[in-house]
């Protein structure tokens, strides 16, 4: 019975080392989207640089798989990301791109800054397309079928080491 | 001078690039004009969780994906949609995750079942003391 009185001492210790624990190990924070296996959600989308291609969900039922990639104009990692997507597109990935809110001056420099690997560029200046496909930041993007269903989501940049297994997603996706 | 120097470097400091430069949407941060809509969105709002600072409802969160959230809500409501709906829409998104308010199914019956268990324990305790304090 004597022994109980270092019962809260005990308890105190659990709950330090649980907190230690944690703060070594953060958690993932990543938020998949609900989406995969589903079409994608019905949009149209106005063309996030103006006289060029608009973007719909027509587009990404056209009977190509392909990526659909949401960055920014104001998303940093978006510039390490795209030279692999221009490597992807190299590889004859079709990639379309969703601009999340972002101006046609500020996209258009950071397209000639970083180089346009898209067939086609939306804007989505509310967030709109991106919370309707279950994104939850930029950059990130998804494996679309040729029957517009979403096969699955790559968050954060894609790094080179992506690049074979994204090429091999998109093979696949027909 | 070393104090200088450091108040120095955090007023000139840039905050990180995490922010596009558009305002934030319509809804974000107006009421509705019907009083009623708009006590049903807060409703709401009060109970999705922002996807960026986790902790925090999108009514509380600064972040520009958590204005955008509460124009889509505000939106919808107008619209006539029904917040559960709404809650319904975020759900196959997001997962139950996106709620501060988890469905009770299986995997979150301990959540719920937890304090109706402390409760019990806590009076089966209390009641075992006040019979040792009154058999005294």
């Amino acid at each position: 019975m004597k022994m109980l009185r270092f019962l809260p001492l005990v308890l105190v210790a659990l709950i330090v080392a649980a907190m230690v624990w944690r703060l070594a190990n953060p958690p993932d924070t990543d938020v998949a989207s609900g989406m995969i296996g589903k079409p994608v959600p019905e949009f149209a989308a106005t063309a996030a640089l103006p006289g060029e291609p608009m973007l719909s969900s027509a587009n990404l039922a056209d009977g190509r798989p392909k990526l659909v990639n949401f960055f920014a104009s104001w998303c940093v990692p978006c510039i390490g990301e795209a030279p692999v997507l221009a490597i992807l597109k190299q590889q004859g990935v079709p990639i379309v791109g969703i601009a999340v809110r972002d101006r046609p001056a500020d996209l258009r420099q950071f397209l000639s800054d970083n180089g346009n690997p898209f067939e086609r560029i939306g804007s989505d200046p509310q967030s709109k397309l991106q919370l309707a496909f279950g994104s939850a930041g930029v950059p990130e993007t998804f494996v679309v079928d040729g029957k517009g269903i979403i096969q699955s989501q790559h968050i954060g940049p894609i790094e080179p080491d992506d690049v074979p297994g994204l090429v091999q997603a998109v093979k696949d996706a027909k | 001078m070393k104090r200088l120097v450091l108040i120095l470097a955090l007023a000139l400091a840039s905050p990180a690039w995490g922010d596009s430069s558009l305002p934030p949407a319509y809804w974000a941060n107006r009421q509705l004009p019907d009083a009623r809509q708009e006590a049903k969105a807060q409703g709401l709002m009060e109970e999705i969780r922002c996807l960026v600072c986790q902790g925090q409802s999108i009514a509380d969160s600064d972040a520009e994906i958590a204005g955008d959230m509460r124009d889509l809500v505000r939106r919808r409501i107008a619209a006539g949609e029904q917040p559960s709906a709404i809650r319904h829409w975020l759900i196959q998104r997001y997962g139950a995750w996106i709620t501060f308010m988890p469905p009770s199914e299986p995997a979150t019956w301990p959540l719920w079942l937890a304090p109706i268990a402390l409760l019990v324990g806590g009076a089966l305790i209390a009641r075992a003391r006040l019979k040792k304090r009154a058999a005294k």
